[in-house]
């Protein structure tokens, strides 16, 4: 499928490219005009996302298999013939979508949109702001739906560098701290993941399908394929020692996006110092990039480690989901509380992978999908009343309830949703992964369980601190939501309302992808590779 | 009427609460009266389909059960087990047709009552839409077909409840206990979700029907008996939490907070009894331990409260644990396996229950008005020491209030005489089957104290001497809409609803409704079967009638006594027996237990993890950075001196530590690979990447003094990596970074080839 001849594909990854130049033209002074640019473009996005959406083929399974992938594109990209030890450096410009990444472009359209509007009220710098904001829609988007690991590797990149100018420079106090943290933090599980990249690379051999010529690749597809291993490579055989070494670099290059206990503690720094937007972001899409490269690289082109280390991955998802649970309660900055609560709940997902089956599978991408709109919800939450009162102080407040009940009606929704209330989106995808999981593990599921009732005392502790109780005298006059709070709020409300009671519209979307994957986990791993 | 119109109906009745709810809380302000019309028009309406479908289903469709279910999830060709669904359903039988009744009922009258108990409150409309959703859920629960659904609307229960619980959120203690209430439950909840898990774990599937036809044919949860068990105890849980039981029995009385409608609907007729309706529709897959274990947790509870109850001061505090007390006898009336007599004494709990807290609120109210009145702030409108002699102002309350009080003492002619005389001669069969007698010995002690608390009650609230006679003369009657369902309950207090022979409902309509259901669990583990423990029954029926008789009759004398007739001084035994009362009047001290300890317990590990986490953790990562800072600093003034030995012999200790850990990481673990192997390793290849990675920047001039500056460098690095040019980079630089870059990943392509 395309538009005036480029791929859909290309429009949606860079449209926000297309956004940022005419906002790098227009003059300093036209503010309202960049952000209105920038709301186009994100805008024009969610309308591609709503295409690719309705044309989506549900009975595609993806994954591992080409034919499988929609809205494909692919063209040579970089082809060098190298230095003669070196060899042919071949790299794709390879797009496509299945149900694993399809859920996530909808997200990351979703957001990006909502987001643009939760930076209407940036006074500094809007230009250079905006043209960031608009780079990195564009890294996020290209992660996901790049088939070609260096693609992914340079989209990966590209979201990093704005990200680090959008804390660093539009933050708040420590921001400066917070933005190094980010920024050197990811950048170890890059190299990490470069290094393991380039294993794969010499390890993996296709055939040139133009000239018959033996070469290296870095199409993901192709290094799924343990045919396509170089029986002498380094990485050829299973469960072999190289094998762990390539997948744990991957991991937690993944990990720490994740962010996963122990890589966790940028999280925190950089959701309090960045601006909403940019939390709602963080928060919202980042960090689903983390569980995405687990499930589309590490996985799928693991499958035997991935098995073997199942076990210790739901430690880490239990201690994800306690421990981040508890480290939330004893938070007394509203921002950091929601920080914490996604480590928990981004131990959800990893709990939910972990299991290896269809339920968990399921949930885990589900909940993917869904804590990104519920976390988005309560930052643009704790946005709303940082902005009027200029604090985030969980004890500074009370009675909020009664001061501004339409506000009230909407965090309901969003606190509920993130304790996994039924009815709601996030009960199912926690659910799921729960049901999943316990199949594999019983204990650690048992005991993971006991964060449903942690995060239940903190959410309701922090709604009652905050809105309930006599209102605080300081605060009485604080007017509610506006129209533009309320546009972003509302529609990311019915999602989770509607995603509650109706799951199949998102959950069809995945079925026959996660059902391949989980078929291409437990069988790859029984593969033998001929040494 | 066919099957599926009644379905049809069933549905409709679902869903009406809903739509009361939906157009209640987003216009109540636009509506005149705040909707207080619509929301009961509505109830009634659902109240009068659910009596039809009530009619029919037992005279039609008498021994059916009927249900329908639909595709909602498809989990699509699950690789190893094949296609697989998650279906919703209704299923309509007996049980739940009298449940639709009793929720209904229950649910419109509180909906009338509240009309005036409720008048002028600051959130009146928003009041009403909480009833309409709490009733949605609640029918929910009666009429799913499946686990999945039982646990939705199981949970969307507990979030009315918390609603309505902290209507009056301004006061700490209503938002302190309508969190206390969700909390509480959710402890229960995590036991019944793990009982599910344990169940689709096995069965895939969530339907009832599926599950026991398949563990009828002998499959069982991971093929083992223990599991089986574990699994109907931990459903349990849910109702432990739900229908507060022992351990978790904590939350009711402090729900109290809320309206008293509120606790008429919610804390004594329904949700409190959603987790016996619920361990009803599971009884099938209970095994004879779980059932044993299901009847002492019951039997503890109902002592525990009752005890707790003697001693209380405050109106609604007494009716809590009474209730409370009650549900132990239901719950305890299905473990021993008086599997029709449980839920029996749970629909004339309701309406006897429901009423006696619509009379409390009658009197609150009255109580209220008559203290406003008078300027009186002070006293306390629930305590029943300021009460006495309301007889003579509030007839209607007052007749009324005596009927619901005889009726739970068990006094004959009442309902509640039938319903729990079965529960105590089940309790006998059970005894004379199992050898644990303690169960009826407590289920016959425990309706001794039912009938004294409640007497004591009755007497200092309604008999007597109101202490001040001015605020006696403020006090009226309630209108009519508060006063119309206390008689409606009244009537439905009298046995002939429920059974012809006052003395019997074995052969009333009821019971035969809702026969005990076949165990479909392996006949090894199961409890007594139905056969067996009927003819037991046979034998203790007389007995424990004449035993129950005597212990109200005791109760109701030893009352009329202390709090009447004042032969024996109440004041005098609460000294002599000091600390037994204290301990009772301080409800067996579970709430200062639980603070001490889960609460607190909680607190402090959650301080303590914060701490690790800043200090240990992040200590960790900060120091890394730290340590790196001075390394680099160091090598780069060394370099800028020319001091190459000082680099060579960073590098060279470098090498020597990671050949060092390799070395020691092959021979601990030899040839094997193993994980810890791996990370080990992993750490190493850290190493090496974390040293080149600096070598970089040693090597272009390293690290500028303040680390701003260097991650500006940094920036430039990933900038330059991608031709990404920032206005940022010191121009004339570029080109070496990518150099060095470039050269760095040649050495990783070298390395892996």
């Amino acid at each position: 499928m395309s538009i005036l001849g480029i791929g859909i594909l290309t429009w949606i990854t860079f449209l926000p490219i297309l956004g940022m130049v005419v906002v790098l033209m227009l003059p300093k002074e036209q503010k309202e005009t960049m952000k209105w640019v920038a709301a186009g473009a994100t805008f024009l996005q969610l309308v591609i996302a709503a295409i690719i959406f309705l044309n989506f083929d549900k009975g595609m399974a993806g994954i591992n298999s080409a034919d499988g992938m929609q809205f494909v594109e692919r063209a040579s990209w970089i082809d060098v013939q190298g230095l003669s030890w070196f060899g042919r450096v071949h790299i794709e410009y390879f797009m496509g979508v299945d149900g694993l990444s399809v859920t996530m472009v909808l997200l990351t359209a979703l957001i990006s949109f909502v987001a643009v509007f939760a930076s209407w009220n940036i006074e500094k710098a809007l230009k250079g702001y905006m043209a960031m904001f608009l780079l990195l829609d564009t890294g996020m988007m290209g992660v996901f739906v790049a088939l070609d690991f260096f693609l992914f590797y340079v989209f990966w990149e590209v979201m990093l560098l704005p990200m680090y100018f959008l804390i660093g420079v539009w933050g708040g106090p420590r921001r400066e701290y917070a933005a190094i943290k980010f920024f050197l933090y990811t950048l170890l599980g890059s190299v990490l993941m470069l290094l393991a990249i380039i294993a794969l690379y010499f390890s993996v051999t296709i055939l040139d399908p133009a000239t018959g010529e033996k070469m290296h690749t870095f199409n993901m597809l192709a290094m799924m394929d343990p045919a396509n291993l170089e029986p002498d490579s380094l990485l050829a055989g299973v469960s072999t020692y190289w094998r762990y070494l390539a997948y744990i670099a991957l991991f937690i290059g993944f990990a720490i996006k994740v962010p996963m206990f122990p890589f966790h503690t940028w999280l925190p720094d950089a959701h309090v110092e960045a601006p909403t937007a940019i939390s709602v972001i963080l928060a919202g899409v980042l960090l689903k990039m983390g569980t995405y490269g687990m499930l589309r690289i590490n996985y799928a082109m693991f499958p035997d480690i991935a098995n073997d280390t199942a076990w210790y991955l739901a430690i880490f998802a239990f201690i994800n989901i306690v421990y981040g649970a508890l480290c939330a309660m004893a938070q007394k900055d509203f921002k950091k509380l929601i920080a914490y609560s996604s480590v928990s709940h981004m131990g959800v997902v990893l709990l939910g992978m972990a299991a290896l089956n269809t339920q968990g599978m399921m949930g885990a991408v589900f909940q993917m999908f869904n804590h990104g709109t519920i976390t988005a919800m309560l930052f643009l939450i704790v946005g709303v009343i940082y902005d009027r009162a200029h604090t985030r102080d969980l004890d500074a407040f009370g009675g909020l309830a009664i001061t501004m009940p339409k506000y009230t009606g909407i965090m309901t929704v969003a606190f509920f949703a993130a304790l996994g209330l039924p009815g709601l989106s996030g009960f199912i995808s926690e659910a799921f992964s729960f049901l999943g999981a316990f199949q594999t593990f019983r204990t650690i599921t048992i005991a993971s369980t006991l964060g449903i009732v942690l995060t239940a005392a903190y959410m309701l502790w922090t709604l009652q601190r905050v809105f309930l109780g006599q209102p605080n005298e300081k605060w009485k006059d604080m007017p509610d939501i506006n129209f533009r709070e309320a546009f972003m709020l509302v529609p990311l409300a019915i999602i989770v309302i509607f995603l509650g009671v109706y799951p199949s519209v998102i959950l069809d979307l995945m079925t026959s992808s996660l059902n391949r994957l989980v078929e291409v986990v437990n069988t790859g791993a029984a593969m033998a590779i001929v040494p | 009427m066919s099957q599926e119109t009644l379905l049809t109906l069933s549905v409709v009745i679902l869903f009406l609460p809903l739509l009361s709810f939906v157009l209640l809380i987003f216009f109540n302000k636009r509506l005149p009266k705040q909707g207080d019309w619509l929301g009961t028009g509505i109830a009634f309406v659902a109240l009068a389909l659910a009596i039809v479908v009530f009619f029919t289903k037992l005279t039609q469709f008498p021994n059916e059960t009927i249900q329908a279910s639909a595709e909602w999830v498809s989990f699509g060709n699950v690789p190893g087990i094949g296609q697989l669904t998650l279906d919703l359903g209704i299923m309509l039988d007996n049980m739940a047709a009298v449940m639709l009744v009793v929720v209904m009922l229950v649910s419109s009258l509180v909906h009338l009552f509240s009309i005036g108990y409720m008048h002028g409150d600051v959130r009146y409309g928003r009041y009403f839409s909480y009833l309409g959703i709490f009733t949605f859920s609640m029918l929910g629960i009666v009429i799913t077909n499946n686990f999945w659904m039982m646990y939705v609307f199981w949970e969307l229960v507990g979030l009315s409840s918390y609603l309505l619980i902290g209507h009056w959120f301004e006061k700490k203690s209503a938002s302190d206990a309508s969190k206390k209430a969700f909390i509480v439950n959710r402890v229960g909840d995590i036991g019944f979700f793990t009982g599910i898990m344990i169940l689709y774990a096995t069965f895939h599937t969530f339907s009832f029907d599926s599950i026991f036809g398949t563990m009828q044919s002998g499959t069982i949860p991971f093929g083992s008996e223990t599991w089986l068990t574990a699994a109907g105890i931990l459903i349990f849980c849910g109702a432990i939490g739900k229908s507060a039981q022992f351990p978790l029995h904590v939350w009711l009385p402090d729900a109290m907070e809320g309206p008293t409608p509120v606790s008429a609907l919610i804390h004594a007729a329904t949700m409190v009894a959603a987790g016996v309706y619920m361990v009803a529709r599971t009884f099938a897959m209970m095994t004879g331990d779980a059932l044993m274990f299901i009847a002492y947790i019951g039997a503890i509870t109902a002592f525990i409260a009752a005890t707790i109850a003697i001693a209380q001061n405050d109106i609604k505090k007494v009716l809590a644990y009474s209730t409370v007390s009650q549900l132990g006898y239901m719950v305890m009336g299905l473990g021993v396996g008086a599997y029709s007599a449980g839920f029996f004494h749970l629909t004339t709990h309701a309406m006897f229950k429901a009423g006696l807290f619509l009379g409390s609120g009658s009197v609150i109210h009255a109580m209220h008005h008559a203290l406003h009145h008078a300027g009186d702030h002070h006293t306390d409108p629930q305590d029943i020491r300021n009460m006495g002699g309301l007889k003579s102002k509030m007839p209607v309350t007052y007749w009324t209030f005596l009927i619901y009080t005889l009726a739970i003492s068990g006094v004959p002619l009442t309902s509640g005489f039938l319903s729990k005389d079965e529960i105590l001669a089940g309790s006998l069969a059970y005894g004379s089957l199992t050898g644990h007698y303690l169960i009826p010995i407590i289920g016959f002690f425990v309706a001794g104290l039912t009938a004294f608390y409640m007497f004591r009650l009755l007497i200092l609230t309604f008999w007597g001497e109101h202490k001040d006679h001015h605020r006696l003369e403020a006090i009226h009657e309630s209108p009519r809409t508060m006063t119309i369902p206390l008689i409606v309950f009244a009537v439905l207090s009298f046995f002939a609803f429920y059974s012809f022979n006052p003395f019997g409902a074995t052969d009333g309509w009821f019971m035969n409704a809702v026969p005990r259901p076949v165990s479909s669990v392996p006949a090894t583990t199961a409890a007594a079967g139905i056969e067996e423990f009927n003819e037991a029954l046979h034998y203790s029926h007389t007995s424990a009638m004449l035993l129950s008789l005597l212990v109200a009759g005791t109760g109701i004398l030893v009352a009329f006594a202390t709090y009447y007739w004042k032969k024996i001084s109440a004041d005098n035994i609460a000294t002599t027996l000091a600390p037994v009362h204290k301990f009772f009047l301080n409800k067996w001290y579970f709430d200062e237990l639980y603070q001490a300890t889960f609460v607190k317990g909680t607190d402090g590990i959650a301080a303590a993890y914060r701490w690790f986490d800043e200090k240990i953790i992040d200590g960790i990562v900060n120091g890394t950075a730290r340590w790196t800072k001075a390394v680099t600093l160091g090598t780069k003034n060394n370099w800028e001196e020319g001091n190459i030995g000082a680099i060579i012999y960073l590098v060279v200790s470098g090498v020597i530590s990671i050949y060092a850990g390799w070395v020691t990481g092959n021979a601990i673990w030899p040839e094997e690979i193993t994980v810890l192997l791996a990370i080990w390793n992993g750490l190493i290849a850290l190493g090496v990447a974390g040293l080149t990675f600096f070598l970089f920047y040693v090597g272009v001039g390293g690290f500028d003094n303040r680390i701003v500056d260097g991650m500006v460098n940094l920036t430039a690095y990933a900038a330059g990596f991608f031709g990404l040019l920032t206005r940022k980079v010191q121009t004339g630089k570029v080109q070496t970074y990518i150099a060095w870059v470039l050269l760095g990943v040649m050495v990783f392509f070298l390395w892996f080839r």
